[in-house]
């Protein structure tokens, strides 16, 4: 009974001290008012490199653009930043976290599993969601308040199987894609029909979740006269596949998607005698983005370190960086952070972002038309940009 | 006052009381409210943190199956209850499906919209529950002849070969692979949650003080001398293992409910050893403690202690030690020490009726002295 | 043949990686009746102390190191979580072995930040690329099965021919008798635990130098299937282990070569159940009598 006493009592204490330790006022730096910007996206897990990179482009927008009009008074932009894990079970109460801390709109996530997990609760609380690069058509099909800025699978898978097909010259393409991730079986799918379409030769193969031996995989890929291997995963699994195909001596391609464009991915593959080619959003020009960001960057150890030790710009970084212009766009022509009114302002919005013309369709996509392609230069530890292409 | 009756009305006030406290909340919060997130999801695991308590608390039998027939029952809900109009968008890759029918509607087909949508939803719960319980009782048939932790293994080693199946592209039709099923119906309010597993918890209580718990409490403590006494063993675990997989399947289904979509991949045996530490924490073989330690363990790691992962917590800003995965390694230092030096949890094997049992026998004592 | 031969060759490597954690389930098992649950990540941790330590220091230290680490956290998880429980309920002793895994991910996940860590300077000459037979492959592949069989005698001959392999064994046999003949028993199931953890430690180094990077599940998987190999030999056989080991590694790979990669993980499993239910003890064990 003591022992229940001494607990009860510690939750007691635990308990108001939380009660104290909560509400702060609600006002920026110079005594501006607050315009909350919810960003939702893993930092951890199997997607959490990702995440990270894609958080680094809001952060330096943030950075670059703190402040916004509306109807004639500076608002402070406020980014509040929570982790949804990868995982679309913790996606759903990291979401409502950011219903909760009363957000205007919402920025993410890396992954579209999360995304959908996260939809429904944005839906019903009437939040306006921003996808960054979430690529699953199912994102916003079903969701009157998701809108992207990014390209969808279908386009993209469609694009890789027309480059294999048609640039690589290969009739026979493996796919490996891990069980359990709608984001690498969505893309495989619709590169696997496309690919037939153009009369080409499929083997899909799967991974479980947490697999680190992809030699017998790589085996199977060679035994099958494959000349690309197409494994839209995640960064983690990518390097893993880069170090059995250079390990097993595959001469073919390996393909990846938007989640490949990554330096972890690229550095992986430095001096090691493997293909690697990849579709993606973005590709560095030494603009003034570019510059400005590698700069702020390196001057700032932690976002150093998110960037996973170097100063190169992923693609999603970009695209975090375009999302957050996007919203204060909206936000703009809403003139309230009344999160109903961003939401019936962002579909009129148009932005011209360093990632191309951002523009919604009536479901809420972003009308694209081309991907970047890149491939890896594995003496320069660099992407060398290799050409724009569509689906036509 | 006879004690029994104070034991009752004090019990009937208590479950009222926070009855009454979900319904007044459910009226002044939103659905989407953290408070609401953690009732439902706390109740959940609650009814899966009783039904392995039933199993390993009161029978003595170590089974870590328990994801795996969360992971049937949730299935089976979202599977039957997708509405027509929503299958080809949900089953993109698999042309709408291969169930050309939605529970849900067909019973609102006779009984009308509301009631049949209510019906149908109760009905697909229990479907998963019964599925579960029909895995259980075929795995049981080898698994259950042996030893603690021989067992354990095998039952871990079956939910994972079970998830392996649900992701199975071939089944895709049926299970959609490895892409989420989503848009069924719901319960958004926190009430029925909270009524329906009250509800489960009650019979789970009804079988463990019956004739049958008494069996599977004597088997826990001796197997030899219970079968000495002339209880049947095997017809008795094989029951044990069945009822309680029968609610961890009808536990997936609300969570199916409660997360709204449904994946193969969050029912691994990471949510199994949670539920099991959840039942160490509570107790092993109090009900009671099952389902405050569910409570407690939700509301800090999905409410309370949020402020450990994100910099500031009790009003310490400490950016370079509050950051991510501090809330769950201060949860776990937690667990271990009740693990190794409460090893009893917070209610040992008490019940709620007992705690006013002390509380009086204290005061005499006081009123004595 | 010439097909098959890339696959054999990966599964005897992989079979080796799993014998090496392997030995340390069956040797606890063998004296404390225990499943060491924290066993996978004992290897996991390993694994992530290798990635500190070859990126900050040469590797004549690093990798002393690394075995020492993994040695000490093998001994102290047994200090703190499982000799307060030695009376207590074998259930109570898996509760906490089971803790004490996730605690040990959970701090994995705060120290790392959640995120995969590549080995970015991996253990040279291993590491590289050798051609046999047509068949392009990293060094380690070859070594890993021949430094285990290596490990696997010197181990064999500890336990057969010293007085702590004795006691040891004495141990395994009778545990209260053991005690009452006067074999300090603690100091004997840490020697286990040390030997283990040891194993688990070169195991570690020889799997991410073949697979460069670690999560923090990463210990989970190959943990499992090490169990379910020491199972599959008979729990408490050395020998047992490391065949059921091989066993395993090479089912799986070939499971793979077949085609069927998605049950790759769920074959190994059910295995393990099959075995259970027709022969308990697995192929070396021997026959338990209980005692009431």
């Amino acid at each position: 009974m003591k022992k229940m006493f001494a607990l009860m009592l510690a939750l007691v204490m635990v308990l108001s001290l939380a009660a104290c330790g909560g509400d702060k006022a609600e006002s920026g730096t110079a005594g501006n008012k607050v315009v909350k910007i919810g960003v939702y996206e893993p930092q951890t897990g199997d997607n959490g490199a990702g995440g990270k990179q894609e958080i680094l482009g809001m952060q330096y927008a943030n950075y670059v653009q703190p402040t916004v009009e509306i109807g004639g008074e500076t608002y402070d932009v406020q980014l509040e930043i929570v982790d949804n894990r990868t995982t679309p079970e913790n996606g759903k109460s990291a979401a409502a976290e950011l219903v909760n801390r009363k957000v205007s709109v919402v920025l993410g996530s890396y992954g579209s599993g999360v995304s959908i997990a996260g939809g429904a609760v944005f839906q019903e609380a009437g939040i306006p969601a921003i996808g960054v690069t979430c690529t699953n058509p199912q994102v916003t099909a079903d969701c009157d308040v998701y809108y992207r800025i990014c390209f969808l699978d279908p386009f993209q898978g469609t694009v890789l199987a027309n480059y294999a097909y048609n640039e690589l010259g290969v009739d026979t393409a493996y796919t490996l894609a891990m069980l359990g991730s709608d984001y690498d079986q969505g893309l495989v799918h619709y590169f696997t029909e496309a690919f037939k379409a153009l009369g080409g030769t499929v083997i899909n193969q799967d991974f479980p979740e947490g697999n680190s031996n992809f030699v017998s995989y790589i085996n199977n890929a060679k035994a099958d006269g494959a000349g690309v291997i197409f494994a839209p995963v995640s960064t983690n699994y990518a390097q893993l596949i880069i170090e059995a195909a250079n390990a097993q001596g595959y001469d073919g391609s390996l393909l990846g998607s938007d989640t490949w464009d990554n330096n972890m991915v690229l550095e992986s593959a430095q001096g090691k005698n493997v293909k690697v080619d990849i579709t993606t959003f973005y590709q560095e020009s030494g603009s003034e983005f570019d510059t400005g960001i590698k700069e702020w960057i390196n001057s700032n150890a932690d976002a150093k370190t998110n960037n996973g030790g170097n100063d190169m710009v992923s693609a999603v970084t970009a695209m975090g960086y375009d999302a957050y212009f996007t919203a204060l766009e909206a936000i703009k022509a809403a003139g309230s952070t009344d999160a109903k009114a961003v939401l019936e302002a962002l579909p009129g919005v148009s932005y011209e972002g360093v990632c191309g013309l951002i523009e919604f369709d009536e479901i809420g996509d972003a009308k694209r038309d081309a991907a970047y392609i890149k491939a890896a230069n594995t003496s320069s530890n660099n992407w060398d940009f290799v050409k724009v292409q569509g689906v036509g | 006052m006879n004690k029994n009756k104070q034991k009752t009305i004090f019990t009937a006030v208590v479950l009222a009381v926070l009855l009454a406290a979900c319904v007044v909340l459910d009226m002044i919060l939103p659905s989407y409210h953290i408070a609401i997130t953690v009732i439902k999801k706390a109740t959940v695991y609650s009814l899966v943190a009783v039904s392995m308590n039933l199993l390993n608390g009161f029978t003595g039998l170590f089974s870590l199956g328990q994801a795996g027939f969360m992971l049937l029952g949730a299935y089976t809900y979202a599977v039957l209850t997708i509405p027509m109009a929503k299958k080809p968008g949900v089953y993109q890759y698999f042309d709408g499906g291969a169930i050309p029918f939605s529970v849900p509607e067909v019973f609102s087909g006779v009984l009308g919209e509301t009631v049949g949508t209510l019906l149908g939803m109760l009905f697909c719960l229990l479907l998963g529950g019964l599925l579960a319980a029909l895995v259980a009782y075929l795995i049981g048939l080898p698994v259950l002849r042996l030893k603690s932790d021989y067992l354990a293994i095998a039952t871990l080693g079956f939910a994972e070969i079970l998830r392996a199946f649900f992701q199975w592209n071939a089944l895709g039709p049926i299970t959609n692979g490895s892409n989420l099923l989503k848009s069924y119906p719901v319960f958004s309010k926190a009430t029925p949650y909270v009524v329906l597993v009250g509800l489960m918890i009650a019979v789970i209580l009804l079988l463990i003080t019956s004739t049958y718990g008494r069996a599977f409490r004597a088997i826990r403590d001796d197997e030899v001398a219970a079968e000495a006494m002339g209880i049947n063993l095997a017809k008795h675990k094989r029951m044990a293992f069945i009822i309680s997989s029968f609610f961890a399947g009808i536990g997936g289904g609300m969570m199916a409910m409660y997360m709204e979509t449904v994946a193969a991949a969050p029912f691994k045996s990471a949510l199994t050893y949670e539920i099991l530490l959840i039942v160490v924490i509570g107790g092993i073989g109090s009900i009671t403690g099952s389902v405050l330690a569910s409570f407690l363990y939700i509301f800090f790691s999905e409410w309370l202690l949020r402020g450990l992962d994100s910099g500031t917590f009790l009003g310490i800003t400490a950016p370079g030690i509050f950051k991510n995965g501090f809330r769950m390694a201060v949860f776990s230092i937690i667990i271990m020490v009740i693990v190794l030096f409460f090893r009893k949890g917070i209610m040992g094997d008490k019940e709620l009726p007992d705690l006013i049992d002390k509380r009086s026998r204290k005061r005499k004592k006081e009123a004595a002295e | 043949m010439q097909e098959m031969f890339p696959y054999l060759l990966n599964g005897i490597s992989v079979g080796g990686q799993y014998a090496l954690i392997a030995i340390g389930y069956t040797l606890v098992y063998g004296i404390l009746r225990l499943i060491n649950f924290a066993h996978g990540d004992v290897f996991m941790v390993a694994g992530l102390v290798m990635v500190y330590a070859t990126s900050s220091m040469p590797f004549y230290l690093a990798l002393p190191l690394v075995l020492a680490a993994t040695v000490l956290l093998g001994f102290t998880i047994e200090r703190v979580a499982y000799k307060p429980l030695r009376t207590a309920p074998r259930m109570s002793v898996m509760i906490s072995a089971i803790g004490v895994s996730y605690l040990i991910q959970n701090l994995a996940f705060y120290l790392t930040g959640g995120v995969p860590q590549p080995v970015t300077n991996p253990i040279p000459w291993i590491s590289e690329n050798v051609k046999l037979l047509g068949a392009s492959t990293k060094r380690v592949t070859l070594l890993t099965p021949v430094l285990t069989i290596l490990l696997v005698v010197a181990l064999v001959y500890l336990i057969n021919n010293t007085k702590i392999g004795m006691a040891m064994r004495a141990a395994a046999k009778d545990f209260e008798t053991a005690q009452l003949m006067g074999i300090k028993i603690n100091r004997v199931i840490s020697m286990t635990f040390i030997i283990g953890s040891f194993l688990a430690a070169v195991g570690s180094m020889l799997y991410f130098t073949n697979y460069p990077s670690v999560a923090i599940t990463s210990g989970g998987m190959p943990g499992l299937k090490a169990f379910v190999a020491a199972v599959f030999g008979g729990i408490g056989s050395i020998p047992g282990a490391v065949v059921g080991a091989f066993v395993i590694g090479l089912c799986e790979e070939i499971i793979k070569g077949l085609g069927y990669t998605t049950f790759s993980d769920a074959f190994t499993f059910a295995l393990l159940i099959v075995v259970l239910c027709v022969k308990p003890t697995g192929l070396f064990g021997e026959k338990v009598t209980d005692k009431v």
